[in-house]
């Protein structure tokens, strides 16, 4: 029995068969027919190992990246990039990851079904990204792997839950209507963004619209993320080859390969594994969304999808590039802040700026015109810099790596959970997952009785209504 | 036949515009078209029939042939004229 157990364990052990189960589970609640069933659950299988071997890639190319980058200044440069550092993580932390984003789902769908937050995170690759930095945070913790998985699922729920909700005031001057919410891992900037936005609003003189400015063309190569990534990386490697120098690079990491053309191969060998990670979390994600999609729609009474940041990139193309420049300008200053003070440095990710950045941008444009989009953006660029960087000693030996995770909502929740587990260990994280309940809960019962009031108004002087819901 | 969504990464708004393309296809009641998501940078000419993008990419994606660009990527009404504009110009019936 024993044998037979051990051998269980080991099964269950491989990430790629648990991401495989879950996608098995989801084709058969579809009710998908037996030949389907059996191609989606092998091809997520091949999916989960397709995302591992382009891990092995990028950590290949990062390796040399932090040596050179050592050498020449003497501290840790991290890249921050979503795709790179779950490659990795979920070698270590696979399965782990892999039954948050699963159970996380559950939780999501159940707060959803008995709140006001009727938010179902559809953004299938960026939950899966959140559940892996969870399971990393409750791993260096030291706890048991029941407890990673249980308290990592609940934590996990909340967070899809409660991230589209807090930038839907602002979405809902985007897209003009209430159906439909954000869900990234940006939420948390792309809000601040919003509140920035509000606060440096004049009501004298208010900000023009980003969007009656005529913009040049030309820029439409920025959305590939493949040339993107290779040509931001190769600038950046080729920086940091220069400042180490052609000695170090040639005797010690190239094997005496010309050391700039060693920088710009690794900076595309870079580019190539993060294309082949996409290419893996896409056949993941294609059996496990439509499924999460559909159950939800069934359990959810006026569900509300929240969705990946380019849904509001078509409402205000202008402040996709404005928002994107402004983070980025957040991103140097906040490098250049950390360079002078002699921290690890984060360099701008470009494609964090870029996503996180145009979203804040849009959203900024909505609460507050021009300014509130280049402001709005600058700040979401800061708190994607300074955040990553608290981020790294909660992370454990993973914060060691030349990569982290990217976006703002990693940095609330990892700061929040990293912290509470380092002192307070299990006990401190079930308070305060409980106190978290307790204030959706709260807010959504005090949201409820707030919209009962409004309707009741409503009915007495239909005029009033209208203003409530054009504000 | 094939429908191509398109995005700039493949993860995510591609991956909602494709389903919602599958939606406006059962609505429609057209049958026979498959539908599938992908990032810029693997997409090219012959990838699809039709390629769907939202009108921030369609400047990038001019090189796919057969271009539908959206407007908004959650308005079903659109998608769902756009689907059936795209169906009939490719030769396929739909029924109204």
């Amino acid at each position: 029995v024993n044998g037979v157990l051990s051998v269980l364990l080991d099964v269950f052990r491989q990430p790629s068969i648990i991401v495989a189960l879950i996608a098995l589970i989801g084709l058969a609640i579809q009710r998908k027919s037996a030949s389907d069933v059996f191609k989606g659950t092998v091809r997520t299988l091949v999916g989960f190992l397709v995302l591992a071997a382009g891990a092995g890639v990028v950590s290949g190319s990062l390796s040399p990246f932090g040596q050179m980058f050592e050498h020449a200044f003497n501290v840790q440069g991290v890249v921050p990039n979503n795709e790179a550092i779950v490659g990795q993580v979920l070698v270590e932390y696979g399965s782990a990851a892999a039954l948050i984003f699963f159970f996380g789902m559950i939780v999501n769908v159940a707060l959803a079904a008995t709140t006001q937050f009727k938010y179902i995170y559809l953004s299938g690759h960026v939950a899966f990204y959140m559940a892996a930095m969870i399971a990393v945070i409750f791993g260096v913790a030291g706890f048991a792997t029941w407890q990673v998985i249980l308290w990592g699922s609940i934590a996990q729920g909340i967070v899809m839950t409660m991230s589209p909700a807090i930038v839907q005031p602002f979405m809902r001057k985007v897209t003009g209507t209430d159906d439909v919410a954000l869900g990234h891992t940006g939420g948390a900037g792309i809000a601040l963004s919003g509140v920035v936005a509000t606060l440096t609003r004049s009501k004298r003189k208010p900000s023009r619209s980003t969007e009656d400015i005529a913009f040049p063309s030309g820029l439409g190569f920025l959305r590939d993320t493949t040339v993107i990534v290779a040509l931001s990386m190769g600038v950046i490697y080729v920086v940091v080859a220069l400042f180490a120098g052609p000695d170090y690079i040639q005797s010690e990491l190239s094997n005496g390969q010309t050391y700039l053309l060693f920088a710009i191969m690794q900076a595309a060998t870079f580019s190539a594994g993060v294309f082949i990670i996409l290419a893996g979390v896409r056949v993941v994600l294609a059996e496990i969304v439509p499924a999460f999609k559909g159950i939800s729609e069934r359990l959810v009474k006026d569900a509300k999808p929240a969705l990946d940041v380019p849904i509001t990139f078509t409402f205000a193309p202008n402040a996709v590039l404005i928002g994107f420049l402004s983070s980025f300008a957040g991103g140097i200053v906040g490098m250049v802040v950390m360079a002078l003070s002699g921290t690890a440095i984060i360099i701008p990710g470009i494609v964090a700026h870029f996503m996180t950045g145009a979203a804040s941008g849009v959203i900024g444009n909505g609460a507050g015109g021009r300014r509130g989009a280049v402001l709005g953006a600058f700040t979401n660029g800061l708190a994607i810099t300074f955040l990553p960087l608290l981020l790294l000693p909660v992370l454990g030996n993973v914060g060691l790596s030349n990569s982290t995770f990217s976006d703002a909502d990693f940095g609330v929740v990892g700061l929040v959970l990293g912290h509470v587990s380092s002192a307070g260990g299990q006990t401190a994280v079930v308070i305060a997952l409980v106190v978290s309940l307790v204030l959706v809960y709260g807010s959504s019962v005090l949201m409820r009785n707030r919209a009962k009031r409004r309707s009741a108004l409503a009915d007495q002087a239909p005029a009033e209504q209208e203003t409530a819901s054009v504000r | 036949m094939k429908f191509l969504a398109v995005c700039s990464s493949g993860l995510g708004s591609s991956f909602m515009t494709h389903l919602n393309i599958e939606k406006a296809l059962k609505e429609l009641g057209v049958t026979g078209i498959e539908v599938d998501h992908t990032d810029l940078g693997s997409a090219d000419a012959g990838s699809a029939d039709a390629v769907f993008v939202g009108r921030d990419i369609a400047e990038a994606a001019q090189h796919l042939g057969d271009v539908v660009v959206l407007d908004s990527l959650i308005d079903m009404n659109e998608i769902r004229t756009k689907v059936a504009d795209a169906a009939t110009r490719h030769g396929i019936e739909v029924p109204s």
